[in-house]
């Protein structure tokens, strides 16, 4: 009894000596000079930030396609090559995902099950707006508490009424747009010119493949880094639906 | 006999019965009449407000027709301060919903959170449960026009045609035997007035009588709920001859 105590305390101490020896604070805001990265990010989030992923999303006239790479990095190692970034939260609503490892998998878990249970609780399944506004509300709560996760994410879904196509775009500090084609991470740089050039809301699923050709091929001819091909999947009033997709196109630099 | 089971809501008698809901049905069914009609473009909700005193001032508050957010509306009968509360709890679940997911609560489900929380007032022991029948109606996307009834132990229904309060049997036959499939708004107005009037105890109807609501959707497609003013009450009764003569004296009105 009295060993148990004395480790405890020994455990206690140290711990807490080692967090009075951590100079940063859990969430602040820093005056700009001091900070490197954004300023007006808190300090905890600014920190973590990680781009080398991508995700695309493109609307149509009927579908959402969206692709996630399949690699899980850590630093400049890559952890697995055939990671699924991607999570069905009802029949026409798909979600992709990306940003600090284990934050992302745990907030879509959490997300997929609170949609999961108001689809059973209610019979009825919740439309992509509704969706988006639910991730939205709860990743907002989460950035105000002591531990925020820090994950980006693209949702995309098709109306059951209306059976139109929509899609949103939402960052790690919970900024929701709804937009005709997305991307996060490296994408970003390299892909959103040539879906501005090229996209149309009016588009078919093959030309829509197309346009996600043209952006992954811009993405191998720019981008130095391996991020092991693009899962594919499409939104339609059908359902979700896994697509091939030619990742070993070979495309020469510039 | 029953007096060993009916002081408590927690416990069944030995037939199975639970005397305070039934004792709450009692006292709606001696409430003034409140109704609802389907009709294929909106709902209309009509109920009887029971004058109590020539004194009483009539136009400060709607007694009977509640809005709960942008696309429904309720009717009570029973007891009006046992329903503020339940107004107000609907209300504040239906703009947590809107505050959530950015859209307005599917009507059921709306239906259903109030009729849990009715629900639990049988169950847990030490209250008594809400004295007040709801007829609701609203629209939603998915469902459309939607009229729901509940009642004290938490029990609810989706109907075309319904009433709660006094006379409700005659009313419910009365509107059995009128209500036509696919009538639309003017139509189930119409039926509203007359099922009222043969309902109530009074023959010519006024607006100091009775509360009118319609929900509808305007020309573009946007829901509406209206609560009916004095004018538009008597001018629909005028037109269905059923407008009391100014001068005509009550049966009951001291001269």
């Amino acid at each position: 009894m009295t060993q148990h105590r004395a480790a405890l305390r020994l455990r206690l101490a140290s711990s807490s000596s080692r967090h009075s020896s951590s100079t940063r604070p859990v969430t602040l805001f820093l005056p700009s000079s001091s900070s490197s990265s954004s300023p007006s990010s808190p300090l905890h989030l600014s920190a973590k930030r990680i781009i080398d992923y991508v995700l695309l999303g493109i609307t149509g006239k009927d579908f959402v396609l969206m692709a996630a790479s399949k690699a899980a990095m850590r630093g400049p190692t890559i952890l697995k090559a055939e990671d699924d970034k991607t999570r069905q939260l009802n029949k026409h609503n798909l979600m992709i995902y990306s940003g600090e490892a284990g934050d992302t998998v745990q907030f879509a878990e959490y997300i997929n099950a609170n949609i999961s249970l108001y689809s059973m609780r209610n019979d009825s399944e919740l439309r992509p707006e509704a969706v988006a506004n639910f991730v939205r509300s709860e990743l907002a709560r989460s950035l105000r508490s002591r531990n925020a996760y820090s994950v980006n994410l693209l949702l995309g879904g098709v109306d059951p009424i209306s059976e139109k196509p929509h899609l949103y775009w939402m960052d790690y500090l919970a900024s929701l747009a709804p937009v005709p084609y997305a991307a996060h991470g490296y994408a970003q740089y390299y892909c959103l010119s040539t879906l501005d050039k090229h996209h149309h809301p009016d588009i078919t699923l093959e030309q829509g493949l197309k346009l996600l050709t043209m952006c992954t091929d811009e993405l191998k001819r720019r981008l130095p880094i391996d991020y092991k091909g693009v899962l594919v999947k499409v939104v339609t009033k059908d359902g979700v639906k896994v697509l091939d997709f030619d990742n070993d196109r070979i495309v020469k630099s510039a | 006999m029953s007096r060993r089971y009916d002081s408590r809501t927690t416990i069944f008698s030995p037939e199975g019965r639970l005397y305070q809901v039934e004792y709450a049905l009692e006292a709606i069914s001696h409430a003034g009449t409140a109704l609802g009609i389907l009709a294929k473009d909106g709902i209309v909700l009509a109920a009887e407000k029971k004058v109590t005193s020539k004194l009483l001032e009539q136009d400060t508050s709607a007694e009977k027709l509640y809005t709960l957010n942008d696309n429904m509306i309720c009717a009570v009968a029973g007891m009006t301060a046992d329903a503020n509360i339940l107004i107000n709890y609907a209300r504040q679940n239906a703009q947590r919903y809107l505050l959530t997911y950015n859209e307005e609560i599917p009507c059921e489900q709306l239906v259903r959170r109030l009729c849990d929380l009715k629900q639990g007032y049988t169950q847990h022991g030490g209250l008594r449960p809400f004295g007040v029948s709801f007829i609701y109606a609203g629209y939603d996307p998915l469902r459309e026009f939607q009229l729901y009834q509940s009642n004290p132990s938490g029990n609810y229904g989706g109907w075309k045609a319904t009433s709660v309060g006094a006379n409700n049997a005659s009313a419910q036959s009365l509107l059995k035997q009128d209500y036509k499939e696919d009538c639309d708004l003017k139509e189930a107005c119409a039926m509203a007035v007359k099922v009222l009037s043969k309902t109530m105890d009074s023959t010519k109807l006024s607006s100091e009588k009775i509360e009118f609501a319609t929900v509808g959707r305007t020309p573009e497609g946007k829901v509406y709920h209206h609560l009916w003013n004095a004018d538009e009450i008597n001018a629909l009764l005028k037109e269905h001859g059923l407008a009391k003569v100014d001068d005509e004296p009550e049966a009951g009105d001291i001269k």
